[in-house]
């Protein structure tokens, strides 16, 4: 007896009349869409989640691939001939497309979180940051070496040392929340296959009957299919609509905010992404409930 | 347009015409009519054994059931009775030999198959199951409904089959608030509402006194008039000596794991 598109055709097309042979089942009914819908609520986070760490990995990875900051460590009164001396040089790199001395007040706002907005900078050995913006070809060894030789104050961070597990971070984080959406997905489908073995168990003595008057297989399993089908798309529907809200209601940061937690939710077209949830609950739930009452009816004569 | 009892009732001795939208159904009946023609039973069992833990149950049995005919089961308790009815309608599979239902050998057919066999062979349990939470009429109809007919049975054709078996009252009771023999008589009316070829019953009267057992014999007894193939299983004599006097009844008896031809005792 398999899902043939014969049998999903009768059952989403329904039975009415079918659908009374299978005797209500309250109790367990309830359980079956709570589970659903706390299901899809977990989905709906776990999804929220992977998304907001995928825009997080890509963010990083275009506003810092795309920068490199060269330091000045050098004597003070060498550092102004050593700055310009190294600005003359990326002037003339290829790949670099902007390269701007930070001043004094910049660097002093850089380091105000750390030492005080009153820093004395000027009597500190702290060295002159330059800011660079590159773009296709720029070769961060080749402009090393020219540094080396030309500027011998100057030191060239492409970001790439801490950038990478940064990314790698970002991006792990974003599979990790689609295989805890998938763990949801496989506990939704353990949980109907269970309730459904129940309800098959339960229902011994109305399988038999239908057996004895000439019912088939497909007749008796889509009583039970359609039933766990609905109840799993229902409750996982609801579970996402709550979801959306609670999603929807967290607070979130400014615009340029870097911070994960501040950033979860559906940015456009993702949230069109959780509305897929009821439908994957009712497929799951479709399958597995096929599945236990082949496996249930194959045992009968 | 299917053919349901009522229309087999007007037939009188014909077996029904049957509707022929299912490959596996009209392959059935083809082999139907071919063994009214070869002479072959509806029902026919051929040196037939059937082994349950360990033990045989029965052994080298060949019993044919012609059409219209009528025959009795006896033998005592734990001969196989119920286990040789089940054999007749392919809830059981033989351990040795041929069971063929209507041409067809149990064994070839699969699960589809059997189903669709069933709903020509009417089959009353005594211990009837019903679904206990739907009417009595909804279980009569039980079969017009897995058969995708139920707007046959919703109209005077249920009321006039209920009324037969006396339970035209009873239609919205619900089947645990049946005494034993309005179970029966609702067991009998669920087993022809498709108008089966044939009627297989086990124990049918076990649990009704006298009266009611005359009542049901009655009805089996005007279904074989109708036309229907008749096996019932009992151990109650009295029943098959009240049943000869109104047809024309073979008795077979089940005595050491074998079938034999029950002679004059009888």
């Amino acid at each position: 007896m398999k899902l043939d598109l014969a049998q999903l055709r009768a059952l989403l097309a329904g039975d009415r009349q079918a659908d009374r042979v299978v005797p209500p089942s309250g109790y367990t009914a309830q359980l079956t869409l709570f589970a659903a819908g706390a299901m899809a609520f977990l989905a709906v986070f776990a999804l929220a989640l992977s998304l907001a760490a995928g825009r997080l990995a890509e963010r990083w990875g275009a506003e810092l691939a795309h920068t490199a900051t060269l330091r000045i460590v050098a004597p003070a009164d060498q550092r102004a001939e050593q700055t310009a001396a190294a600005l003359a040089v990326l002037e003339t790199t290829p790949g670099v497309a902007e390269a701007r001395a930070l001043t004094d007040a910049e660097q002093a706002a850089l380091l105000a979180p750390w030492f005080g907005a009153d820093l004395p900078l000027d009597t500190l050995p702290v060295p002159r940051l330059i800011e660079t913006k590159t773009e296709s070809g720029f070769d961060p060894t080749g402009l090393s070496l020219r540094l080396a030789a030309e500027v011998p104050g100057a030191v060239l961070d492409d970001h790439g040392r801490w950038r990478a597990p940064l990314v790698s971070a970002a991006s792990r984080l974003r599979v990790l929340g689609w295989v805890v959406a998938l763990l949801i997905v496989a506990a939704v489908a353990a949980m109907v296959t269970l309730a459904a073995n129940a309800a098959l168990a339960a229902n011994a003595q109305v399988i038999a009957v239908l057996r004895l008057v000439g019912a088939t297989d497909s007749y008796i399993a889509n009583a039970f299919v359609r039933r766990f089908t609905l109840r799993a798309l229902s409750g996982s529907a609801v579970g996402v609509i709550v979801g959306l809200l609670a999603v929807w209601l967290m607070p979130t940061g400014s615009a340029d905010a870097p911070g994960l937690l501040t950033g979860i939710g559906f940015r456009g077209a993702g949230w069109l992404v959780p509305l897929m949830v009821p439908l994957v609950a009712g497929l799951v739930a479709l399958l597995a409930t096929n599945t236990a009452a082949r496996r249930a009816l194959g045992g009968l004569t | 347009m299917a053919t349901i009892w009522l229309n087999a009732r007007a037939e009188k001795r014909e077996l029904p015409k049957r509707a022929a939208g299912n490959q596996i159904e009209t392959r059935l009946m083809l082999g139907h009519n071919r063994g009214k023609n070869e002479g072959t039973g509806v029902i026919e069992l051929e040196n037939v054994a059937y082994s349950y833990g360990g033990g045989e149950l029965l052994s080298d049995i060949s019993v044919k059931l012609a059409p219209g005919s009528f025959h009795f089961l006896t033998g005592p308790s734990g001969a196989g009775k119920t286990t040789l009815l089940k054999l007749c309608y392919g809830a059981l599979l033989p351990t040795a030999g041929h069971v063929r239902l209507f041409e067809a050998d149990v064994r070839g057919l699969n699960r589809d198959d059997v189903a669709l066999i069933r709903r020509r062979i009417g089959v009353v349990h005594q211990d009837v199951q019903f679904l206990d939470h739907l009417p009595v009429a909804d279980n009569i109809a039980l079969p017009l409904t897995v058969s995708g007919r139920h707007a046959e049975a919703g109209g005077s054709d249920l009321n006039e089959l209920m009324g037969w078996v006396g339970l035209q009252d009873r239609a919205a009771a619900l089947p645990p608030e049946l005494s034993g023999g309005e179970r029966q008589r609702a067991a009998l009316a669920r087993a022809v509402i498709m108008s089966p070829e044939v009627v297989l019953a086990d124990e049918p009267t076990g649990n009704v006194d006298w009266d009611m057992s005359q009542r049901l014999l009655t009805l089996l007894v005007e279904l074989n008039r109708m036309g229907k193939t008749v096996l019932i299983a009992t151990h109650d004599l009295s029943l098959i000596r009240a049943a000869k006097a109104q047809v024309q009844a073979r008795v077979l008896r089940i005595a050491n794991r074998r079938v034999q031809l029950a002679g004059a005792d009888l």
